[in-house]
Order: C-alpha cells, then sequence, then structure tokens
C-alpha cells in the first residue's frame, strides 16, 4: 500500500490528457531539474513539499492482492466473533455490503433470519447432494441414463453436473452475476455457495467469478474506487464522505500514473466540482448542434480572409499572407493578449444586461455560452496538437541524442515541458466550466485574473515548443523550456489553490445548485 | 445442429398430452418454432377467443427463456401492441427447469389475471386502473373483433 498526495513531481510525470496513454514512466522525476522553486531553502522546499495544498486530498492506492486480504481478514474476524466458517462469514458479509459491525449486531438478534437471507444453511440435515440419485432425470436437459455426476444444494433440487457447469457459467460469464446465484429450480431462493460453484465449473470461470467477487467488494465500500485506466487492477482508498464532494474536488493519483476523480471516476477535473461537471457536460452534449460550428479547425485571417490551419497547440496566430497576428481563440489581435488587458478569457456580460427583448437575451445567452465552451473545447483540440508536435519533435530528439554528446536525461526535457502543458490545459478547460456557472462578484475578478496568467503562461510555453530546434541553441532553449515549465506549474497551482480554498469556504456562488 | 434431446422429449410430451386450452406445434423445417393457440380463459374477457402466438426456442434454451409472442391483436396492460408479454419468468425470474408448457400456462393464467400495475401497455394499464369496467368491455369487444376462429 502505498499512500500520498498527488506532489508537484507526480504532477510533472503525469499527463492526463490521452486517457490511453498509460506509459510506465518509471524514471525517478527528482528535482533536479525542476528545483528552480524560486528562492526557498533547501528546508523551506521540503517543508512546502509536505504541507498539503488545499487541492489534494488524501488517499491511498491499493493494489488488487491487498484488496483480496482485506476481505480475508475481515471475514476471518467475523467468523471468529460469530463461530462460522470462514467461507459462511464470507458469504454473511457480502450480504451485508461488509458493513461488519452492522452483521455482527443484526446476528445477535435474528440469526436465523440472516443466514436465510445469505443463502447459508448451519444444519447438516439436508447436505448438498453430489451423486446421482437413482430413477433420477435431470429436469433441465431430460437426461435420464443412470451414470455420470449430479448436483444439489440443501434445498434438494437436483440437476446434472454438465447442466449446472452450464447454468453456473451463464450466470457468471455472461450475466455477471456474483452476488446472489440461486439454485436452477424455478421458484427455488437456495443461493448457490461458493463452495458448490467452485466445484461445478472450469478454473477460468472460477476465476471469473472471483474477479466479480472483488469488484462488488470495492463498489459496496463508499471510501473505494477501482482506477478507471484500462487493465489497471489497483483501487483507491479514499476516506472523504462523498457528501463533502461538493465543496472538495477530489482528484487522486493511482501508481499507475492515471490521474482521475474519486468522486465521479472521470479524469481529473480541478477545479469545477463533479455535480457540476455533470452539468456542463449535459449542457454541452445537449447543445453540441449550435455549439458544433467552433470545432472546425480553419478559420479566416481577421485581415486579408484567406483560411488558416491550425496546427500547433499554441492560440497565437500569424497569418502567412498578412503577417496579420491574432489569437485563434477569440480572434483579437495578439498584441493585445500578454499584457495586463488581456482578457481574452473575460465574457463582458455588458452585452447580455443591455439585451431588452426575449430573443436578443436568448441570443446574448448564447452568445455567453459559447464563449465558454469554445475555450473549453479548445484546450482539450490545443492539448492535442500539443501532443502531436511533441511527437513530432521527439524523434527529432532522439536523433540529436544520436549525433550530439547530450544525454537522455538532458533531452527529456521537452517531454516534461508537454506533460505539464497538457495538466495546464485541462485544467485552464475546466476553469471554463467552472466560470461559465459562476457568479460574478468581486472575488471573481481574482479567479479570472489567475485564470489568465496561467492562460498567458500556457500560450508562452505552447509557442515556445513550437520553435524549430536547433542543435547550437539546444542548450539555451532548455533553460528557457524549463524556466517556462516551472512557471507554467506555478500558475496553476495558484489557479487550484484559490478555487479549492474558495470552494471550502463557500467564497462562490454559482447559478446553479449541483449539491444533490 | 441435432436437436436436444430436452426439445426432443418435450415436444412429444406437448403433443401426447396438451394442456387444457393450450395447443404448441413445431414446424415441419424449424423444430425451434412453434406456432401456438391459447383459448381465452372462462370468467376473463377474453372468454370465447382463440389467440395465435408464436414461440421460438434460442440456441442456448433453456439457459435461455423461449421468446413468445402474441400474433393476435389483444387488449392487455401486459401485452404491448407488437404482441411482447410482460411476464417475469420470461425474463429474470426465468429458470432452465421450467419448460415451454409451464410457459404456456403462465400466459393463460396472465389472460385470467392481468396486472396493471406492472404494464407493458401504458395506456391500456390507464384505462384499466381508472375504468376498470370500461377496460374490460374494450378488451371484450377485441376478443370478438380479433379473435374469433
Ligand atoms: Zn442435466
Ligand atoms: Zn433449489
Ligand atoms: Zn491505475
Ligand atoms: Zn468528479
Amino acid at each position: 500500500m502505498s499512500a500520498g498526495t498527488i506532489s508537484e513531481d507526480e504532477f510533472e510525470g503525469s499527463s492526463d490528457y490521452d486517457e490511453n496513454d498509460f506509459e510506465d514512466d518509471d524514471e525517478d522525476e527528482s528535482d533536479t531539474e525542476f528545483g528552480q522553486t524560486g528562492d526557498m531553502g533547501f528546508q523551506d522546499m521540503i517543508t512546502e513539499k509536505q504541507r498539503k495544498k488545499a487541492y489534494e486530498v488524501d488517499f491511498s492506492v491499493l493494489p488488487l492482492a491487498d484488496i483480496m486480504a482485506a476481505q480475508t481478514s475481515a471475514a476471518s474476524h467475523v467468523s471468529g466473533i460469530l463461530g462460522v466458517s470462514l467461507q459462511q462469514a464470507t458469504a454473511l458479509l457480502r450480504s451485508f455490503k461488509w458493513n461488519k459491525e452492522r452483521l455482527v449486531e443484526r446476528y445477535m438478534d435474528h440469526s436465523q433470519e440472516i443466514l436465510n437471507q445469505a443463502g447459508i444453511v448451519l444444519d447438516d440435515v439436508h447436505t448438498p447432494v453430489l451423486k446421482r440419485p437413482r430413477g433420477f432425470v435431470c429436469m433441465i436437459c431430460f437426461d435420464d441414463s443412470s451414470a455420470g455426476p449430479a448436483l444439489g444444494l440443501r434445498c434438494g433440487h437436483v440437476f446434472c453436473q454438465p447442466c449446472y457447469e452450464q447454468y453456473l457459467t451463464q450466470k457468471i460469464v455472461e450475466e455477471g452475476e456474483c452476488r446472489r446465484i440461486l439454485c436452477p429450480e424455478s421458484g427455488c431462493n437456495t443461493i448457490v455457495d461458493e463452495e458448490t460453484i467452485k466445484k461445478a465449473v472450469q478454473p477460468t470461470v472460477i476465476a471469473k467469478y472471483q474477479q466479480l467477487q472483488d469488484r462488488a467488494y470495492v463498489a459496496d465500500l463508499d471510501n473505494l474506487r477501482w482506477c478507471p485506466a484500462p487493465n489497471c487492477e489497483n483501487a483507491i482508498d479514499c476516506r472523504l464522505p462523498h457528501s463533502s464532494f461538493k465543496t472538495v474536488v477530489p482528484t487522486v493519483l493511482c501508481a499507475c500514473g492515471y490521474k482521475f476523480c474519486f468522486g465521479c471516476g472521470l479524469g481529473d477535473h480541478q477545479p469545477a466540482a463533479c455535480g457540476l461537471v455533470k452539468m456542463w457536460q449535459k449542457k454541452c452534449a445537449d447543445d453540441s448542434e449550435t455549439a458544433n460550428w467552433i470545432s472546425a479547425h480553419t478559420k479566416e485571417c481577421g485581415k486579408c480572409l484567406s483560411t488558416i490551419e491550425k496546427n500547433g497547440g499554441c492560440n497565437h496566430m500569424t497569418c502567412r499572407k498578412c503577417k496579420y497576428e491574432f489569437c485563434w481563440v477569440c480572434m483579437g489581435p495578439w498584441s493585445e493578449h500578454g499584457t495586463s488587458w488581456y482578457n481574452c478569457n473575460r465574457f463582458e456580460e455588458t452585452s447580455s444586461t443591455d439585451a431588452r427583448d426575449q430573443q436578443a437575451k436568448s441570443r446574448a445567452s448564447l452568445e455567453r455560452y459559447l464563449h465558454y465552451y469554445n475555450r473549453f473545447a479548445n484546450h482539450e483540440h490545443s492539448a492535442k496538437l500539443d501532443r502531436d508536435l511533441y511527437t513530432k519533435t521527439e524523434k527529432k530528439m532522439e536523433e540529436m541524442q544520436r549525433t550530439s554528446d547530450l544525454s537522455w536525461i538532458e533531452v527529456q526535457f521537452l517531454k516534461k515541458a508537454v506533460d505539464v502543458l497538457t495538466s495546464c490545459r485541462m485544467t485552464l478547460r475546466w476553469t471554463y466550466a467552472f466560470a461559465f456557472y459562476l457568479a460574478r462578484n468581486n472575488m471573481t475578478d481574482l479567479f479570472e485574473d489567475n485564470q489568465r496568467d496561467l492562460e498567458v503562461a500556457v500560450e508562452a510555453l505552447s509557442e515556445l515548443l513550437e520553435k524549430p530546434i536547433e542543435r547550437e541553441k539546444i542548450a539555451e532553449l532548455r533553460q528557457q523550456v524549463l524556466d517556462k515549465t516551472v512557471y507554467v506549474g506555478s500558475r496553476r497551482e495558484v489557479v487550484l489553490e484559490d478555487t479549492a480554498k474558495g470552494l471550502a469556504e463557500g467564497r462562490w456562488e454559482f447559478f446553479v445548485d449541483f449539491s444533490k | 445442429m441435432a436437436l436436444p434431446k430436452r426439445i426432443i422429449k418435450e415436444t412429444e410430451r406437448l403433443m401426447a398430452d396438451p394442456a387444457p386450452g393450450i395447443s404448441a406445434t413445431p414446424h415441419d423445417d424449424n423444430l425451434r418454432y412453434f406456432d401456438v393457440i391459447i383459448a381465452g380463459p372462462n370468467q376473463s374477457p377474453f372468454e370465447g377467443g382463440v389467440f395465435k402466438l408464436e414461440l421460438f426456442l434460442p440456441e442456448d434454451y433453456p439457459m435461455a427463456p423461449p421468446k413468445v409472442r402474441f400474433m393476435t391483436k389483444i387488449y392487455h396492460p401486459n401485452i404491448d401492441k407488437l404482441g411482447r408479454i410482460c411476464l417475469d419468468i420470461l425474463k429474470d425470474k426465468w429458470s432452465p427447469a421450467l419448460q415451454i408448457r409451464t410457459v404456456l400456462l403462465s400466459v393463460q393464467a396472465l389472460l385470467s389475471s392481468p396486472n396493471p400495475d406492472d404494464p407493458l401497455a401504458n395506456d391500456v394499464a390507464q384505462h384499466w386502473k381508472e375504468n376498470e369496467n370500461a377496460a374490460i368491455q374494450t378488451a371484450q369487444e377485441w376478443t370478438r373483433k380479433y379473435a374469433t376462429a
């Protein structure tokens, strides 16, 4: 079991854009390359690292073996208290969704009822049949030959072994059933116990059955959630009450490198709370028709009207024909971005307050939505373009490593920069969903300033990564990229700290109630 | 593929000893496909009617339930316009120990006691709940109109 919160080291090593990109990055992401934490001393840095950030939650990663061991340990505890076998204790716990206390308490007063519910028969008057009774006809296959094994539970309903096996295999493999598999007889409520199942089916089906039991165990416990990464068998243990997910965004990082939300299982969506994310996604799905035009990846130059295609992540565009520099998102001149009056991220509410008639109002509200959706969608798209660009650059870097005296570690700075960039774009993306529902008050100006600073930093880094790499200038470029990467990471932290604190303190007002 | 012993035996018994008011005859060219006729039960709104159904035994029968559908139009809260039947044993309560005979007897019983609280045809169920007499009358009319042999 490895405990932890997400620290900056892990943040740099993780990529939460491409959900299929779960490469095992076991290289030690030490501070050596990203150690420039301002002018803090070494000791300060240690304390800074250990202090939990406002946007971090406590959790631990449980590998599959631990999950299985936890079930056994709970069962042996209960078996000792109630004086039942380990297997019976497991069945009882399952029927109580692993609530040990409630099981023991209820068992004291109503043991028979609870045993019946769990499908357990303690007395040995009706032991399970394993032999084919005389004159037996299987009521599933109508086979009346006298040879071959048959199986029956304590209820006395006997079926031949092949039929039993087929029945159980279908329940387990096709229907994914593991909690209450009943006797094949119509209307019989006797549960097929684990021992009988293990006797009747193939080892692969037993393995599947065990897997279903583990799944059910994690699903039954509020403090556990499987890592959603494909082929990852870890679960995350997070003890926060689910009711707190209105004011906390519980982002966790699995040992496999995948960063996701413990509350809803989606990829990391800080700073937006789960309920807000759900609403936003529903809105985007409903409004996809109107919003579709945005996803077009070509636009016209604001000056000469020639078609411009975006092929990198950076939003600073330059028209090849007329050299007009503009912002891809708002189509305004770039010269206004990156200065103090950059306000590409801010929606001008005046247009909606001015609106008098209904038509103008609904138009203004659509414009407002598109403002946020446009930026939300663009960061996702840009992150992909950043990655594509990086893949191209990577080849060049490898070549450079072969032909020059650069070490492998020294050419890794681009990968890290792209990882941080992707992470930041994902954060920015969700800040726009957050902002869409945010009611303007005197606290929101600071949020928008922080959002803008992160955005400016992100675009600057993105632009830097688009620069052609020349061998002579690589040391210089490397330093610039490293500096900007650290800066971008710190801007992201500012956004996350501020939004998380605001949520915890109830500082934000939202147009919608997502607390249900 | 050869027909499983279970289906052969079930068919033999159905033919030799049919349940009262029910007949099921397999097609010559597809022994998994049955033409079914159920007589409307006495003292039900369907009395006097003759209802045609189709019954098909899927590949994984008896692990999976047979597929049963009314071919004759019927006004019943648990049977929809397409003749599909809302019956628990045809779905989650299916057991491989059940048989064609038991399924058809259950369908017959459903005609005797419609259950508007578990509806498949919502408008019919609504009618049944709000004005049972009028609904029964409609069912009788439909029976006369569509289910007379
Ligand atoms: Zn059998
Ligand atoms: Zn039984
Ligand atoms: Zn994982
Ligand atoms: Zn969530």
